[in-house]
């Protein structure tokens, strides 16, 4: 067993872990710092799979900024804690099942679809290069760059709009 | 030397706890986690194959994957609000109203 694949899998077990933590815990504000668990391991298995620009970037925008939204919102409207009654009894059990068997088809897809083919852990010096990544993100990915850009500014002036409140509450 | 399929596989359970996520949650800020879950997982298996087949083109399409999951999670919970003021709770099954 490589020190590599010792490494992997405790990443892995980690982000499971966290995600099926998040899943279970009753209190919001605990399922979002256990969100945050799940993308810091998620992001060290990008490290080594050479790529440090976006696991730096998946720890500052999502860990960081993405994740403060969601605590900042769940403070805001005190929601860290309320009843999950079910109105309806069976919808657990199937949910239960529907997520279970979708795990088995995907395993049941990687095991007869994908080969043995290996993964070399140590990256290429080119892989690693956030100069490299900037200027295809700059040159091939320019169009989808700028409409990005553009859904960002309108998600902005949406997320300002929605929460401003109707022209009846301006009135009063 | 890992093989592909591990890194795939860590990809399909997360995905499908996310699915569960949604499934299974009453919460709908439990249930905006869990789709960044799904996003998690979908990313997972960009920067695979683009280690795989030694492309950057993966590590980008990943940066506009998350630009959009900030701009969803952003108006998702602009949404949120806007529901709670309504309707005094965040529980998806008080959502059964077309008018507020």
């Amino acid at each position: 067993m490589s020190a590599g694949l010792i490494v992997f899998l405790i990443l892995a077990v980690i982000a499971i872990a966290a995600a099926a933590a998040m899943l279970l815990s009753s209190n919001t504000v605990y399922s979002a710092l256990f969100l945050i668990m799940n993308f810091i391991a998620i992001a060290v298995i990008y490290l080594t799979l050479g790529a440090p620009f976006v696991a730096l970037a998946q720890i500052t925008v999502y860990a960081g900024a993405i994740m403060v939204l969601f605590l900042f919102v769940i403070m805001m409207l005190g929601a860290e804690k309320f009843s999950e009654k079910e109105p309806l009894t069976w919808q657990r059990p199937v949910a239960i099942l529907l997520g279970l068997g979708l795990i088995g088809e995907g395993v049941y897809a990687l095991l007869t679809r994908v080969g043995t083919q290996m993964l070399s852990n140590t990256a290429t010096e080119a892989m690693a290069d956030p100069k490299a990544l900037g200027v295809l993100l700059y040159t091939k990915y320019s169009l989808p760059f700028e409409i990005t850009s553009i859904l960002l500014l309108v998600a902005a002036v949406g997320a300002v709009v929605l929460t401003r409140g109707g022209k009846k509450e301006e009135k009063q | 030397m890992i093989p592909i399929v591990y890194y795939l596989a860590l990809a399909v359970i997360i995905f499908s706890l996310g699915i569960l996520g949604v499934l299974l949650r009453k919460n709908a800020i439990v249930i905006f986690m869990s789709l960044e879950l799904m996003f998690n997982a979908a990313n997972l298996v960009f920067i695979t194959f683009a280690n795989y087949f030694k492309l950057l083109d993966g590590q980008v399409l990943v940066i506009f994957v998350m630009t959009t999951a900030a701009a969803e999670v952003a108006v998702g919970l602009a949404l949120m609000v806007m529901i709670f003021r309504v309707k005094g709770s965040i529980d998806v099954d008080q959502m059964n109203h077309l008018k507020g």
